[in-house]
């Protein structure tokens, strides 16, 4: 079972991103980058798949180098391979275009199935692996809690509002992580160490045959981003229990139109 | 009463301003850029472990004096048991820097939990490969590094601690091997070791390394009750009563006190790492809780008193750092003296006892609650300044070193 795994860098989850918006745009310089969440729970599934199925893991990523530490931290946990796409042509892109330089990787890779995170807690859009999965003309599955492989099939478990979906498709397939999917493991030192030995192939866009004007449009321009605005000071309601609940309970009614 | 703050000139060279470098309170020298990738990420590993499965545990194993074992095991399976040495025997062979990184976020949990690490892998797993055959790497090594087996390092006496060439213990020769009597005193893990090393002069007086195996007749552990530091880790006696080891039992390859003290040099160093690791938790609880805390309507740490107390908390912590990341760095190209580790381990154990004693104070009443951790550092910190040498006995090397008179008696 030869499984790609599509990563991205991200700044810290526990970064204060709302401190960093001036202008309209967010400021990330000193910012520190993980691997966003939902693509570790992709890796730790890709793992779990080999260990059980054999075969093997290759990471993907697109980014500037910084993201090779990305990758290096995937490694570590017990991937086989990982690849670069960097390319100054590739710092804007949008999310079909991204899908669109993957496509072009990936035709190159032997694979029976392509796992992402079904969003980079970045800029939440989600959109990547369903365009990654048209380019490539594949199924597709979301939100992927749980799997099994039989008879060249995957059989997979969904989140859907109330519920679980068991859904089977043909492989290959790209499927999407979400949380809950497993528990992530650490990396050890041996695999950590096992790191510095590996080399990790960078391409760019001419080497993936990639011409600026065949990439698809954006079409979508993020115009400005706003940080929320503060929270208020909270309010305390005075006065006897009996009266302050009466009031509470008027205020969250006709106020905070709660209850 | 306000204060203001005289921001340090821009530095400007020749006439032209530059942007002024932003000084970084937690980490003053930048010593995350001067570790490689590697040494990052282990540190990370590290950290991730010892906050998520570690600091959850650690207040009930205090204040209970309970070890939980599999903690053992699971840092084998990371690869925290003798990380230095080769794959060869189930190791990572990585650098003592990394190894250095490791005890301080372990320790920055909590002491007993690095103290159990260090035992292992510098005073039990390090000696069977520095001083051990083959064979006896390939038979303990490979388990110690896993967690199967837990070690211990049996040297200190109830009588002999910072003497320890007036030792006991004796291995007298017998048919076919030793028959080893005495007791070792403050051994930590020995309740629950399957392996011992243990330190004992034969019948000519040189003083020879043996592994003891749980089990062997004669050989028994008993815990120390009522101790008030390391909770969280078993510490006991060994009692070896007539012993009896075959040669395969001897570490044929060092005689002399250099052997013990080979051991605790990697485990000296390892802990002059961790103790800043417990000395910069209780530094950054002080701040926080100073800011946190008002008293006279601002906070604590708007006061004179306060900031200079974290000033020098701040000072020691990274010049400590410092310290050990350049001995790490010397103890990779081989060239790390004796007399500098034992120059840090004074150093900054003395100071991490200092500073969490400090801390203790700044929490007022609460600091002495577990709930804020920092009471437990500073009663662990205790043995650390005390163990592997203590404050006094480095100032004694390091007093020989410089003036070519020793002291000890």
């Amino acid at each position: 079972m030869d499984i790609i795994v599509l990563i991205k860098q991200v700044p810290d989850t526990a970064s204060r991103i709302q401190d960093r918006v001036k202008d309209g745009v967010v400021d990330l310089e000193g910012v520190t980058w993980v691997v966003s969440p939902y693509d570790e729970y992709a890796v730790e599934e890709a793992l779990r798949l080999k260990e059980a199925h054999g075969g093997s893991v290759t990471l993907i990523t697109i980014g500037p180098e910084r993201a090779t530490s990305a990758l290096k931290d995937m490694l570590a946990l017990g991937a086989d391979e990982a690849v670069l796409l960097s390319d100054p042509l590739f710092a804007e892109l949008g999310p079909r275009a991204v899908a669109h330089v993957l496509a072009a990787a990936i035709r190159d890779l032997p694979y029976d199935m392509i796992w992402a995170g079904w969003k980079a807690v970045d800029n939440d859009e989600g959109l990547v692996p369903i365009y990654l999965a048209s380019a490539l003309g594949l199924p597709h599955a979301s939100f992927v809690t749980g799997i099994e492989i039989q008879d060249g099939r995957a059989t997979v478990r969904r989140e859907i509002e109330g519920g679980k979906e068991i859904m089977s498709l043909d492989l290959p397939a790209v499927l999407t992580a979400q949380k809950g999917l497993n528990e992530v493991r650490y990396a050890s030192l041996k695999g950590i160490m096992a790191v510095k030995r590996k080399e990790i192939p960078v391409r760019d866009a001419q080497s993936l045959g990639i011409e600026a004007d065949a990439l698809p449009a954006r079409g979508v321009h993020v115009e400005r981003v706003e940080a929320p605005p503060d929270r208020g000071a909270g309010r305390i309601v005075a006065g006897e229990p009996q009266e302050a609940a009466r009031e509470l309970a008027r205020l969250l009614h006709e106020e905070s139109k709660v209850i | 009463m306000t204060m203001s703050a005289t921001p340090a000139p821009t530095a400007s060279t020749n006439g032209a301003a530059k942007s002024r470098v932003r000084f970084q309170w937690e980490d003053p020298f930048f010593l995350e850029e001067q570790l490689h990738d590697e040494e990052r990420m282990i540190r990370d590993m590290a950290r991730d472990y010892a906050q998520d499965k570690l600091l959850p545990r650690v207040l009930e194993a205090n204040r209970n004096e309970t070890f939980d074992i599999e903690i053992v095991q699971e840092m084998g399976a990371l690869g925290l048991l003798g990380p230095t040495l080769p794959e060869k025997y189930g190791c990572a062979g990585a650098g003592y820097v990394s190894y250095g990184l490791v005890s301080r976020e372990i320790e920055r949990v909590d002491s007993a939990y690095r103290s159990t690490a260090s035992v292992q892998s510098s005073l039990v797993m390090w000696p069977i490969y520095a001083y051990g055959t083959e064979e006896q790497r390939m038979r303990y090594l490979p388990k110690l590094a896993s967690g199967e087996w837990i070690g211990c390092f049996g040297l200190t006496e109830p009588d002999h601690g910072s003497d320890p060439g007036s030792m006991i213990t004796r291995a007298r020769t017998v048919d076919g091997g030793w028959h080893i009597s005495g007791a070792k005193n403050w051994i930590t893990n020995s309740p629950v070791a399957e392996v011992f090393v243990v330190w004992a002069k034969t019948d000519d007086g040189v003083i020879r390394g043996f592994v003891l195996e749980k089990g062997m007749e004669g050989l028994s552990a008993p815990k120390i009750e009522g101790k008030f530091s390391l909770r969280a880790s078993p510490t006991g006696m060994i009692v070896m009563d007539e012993v009896f080891v075959t040669e395969e039992h001897l570490l044929p390859n060092v005689e002399g006190l250099k052997g013990p003290f080979g051991c605790l040099n990697n485990a000296r160093y390892g802990i002059s790492w961790g103790a800043l690791g417990a000395a910069e938790f209780c530094w950054h609880a002080a701040r926080q809780y100073t800011l946190d805390r008002l008293q006279f309507g601002r906070p604590l740490a708007a006061t004179q008193l306060i900031q200079k107390k974290l000033a020098d908390m701040q000072t020691e912590i990274s010049l400590g750092l410092q310290a050990c990341l350049r001995a790490g760095r010397l103890k990779d190209e081989g060239r790390c003296p004796a007399e500098l580790i034992s120059l840090i381990k004074r150093n900054n154990c003395g100071k991490a006892l200092a500073i969490a004693r400090e801390s203790r104070d700044m929490h007022g009443g609460n600091g002495i609650s577990d709930e804020y951790h920092v009471i437990r550092h500073v009663m662990n910190l205790e043995a650390v300044n005390t163990y592997e040498g203590t404050h006094d006995i480095h100032a004694l090397i390091l007093g020989r070193a410089q003036t070519g008179i020793q002291a000890f008696m």
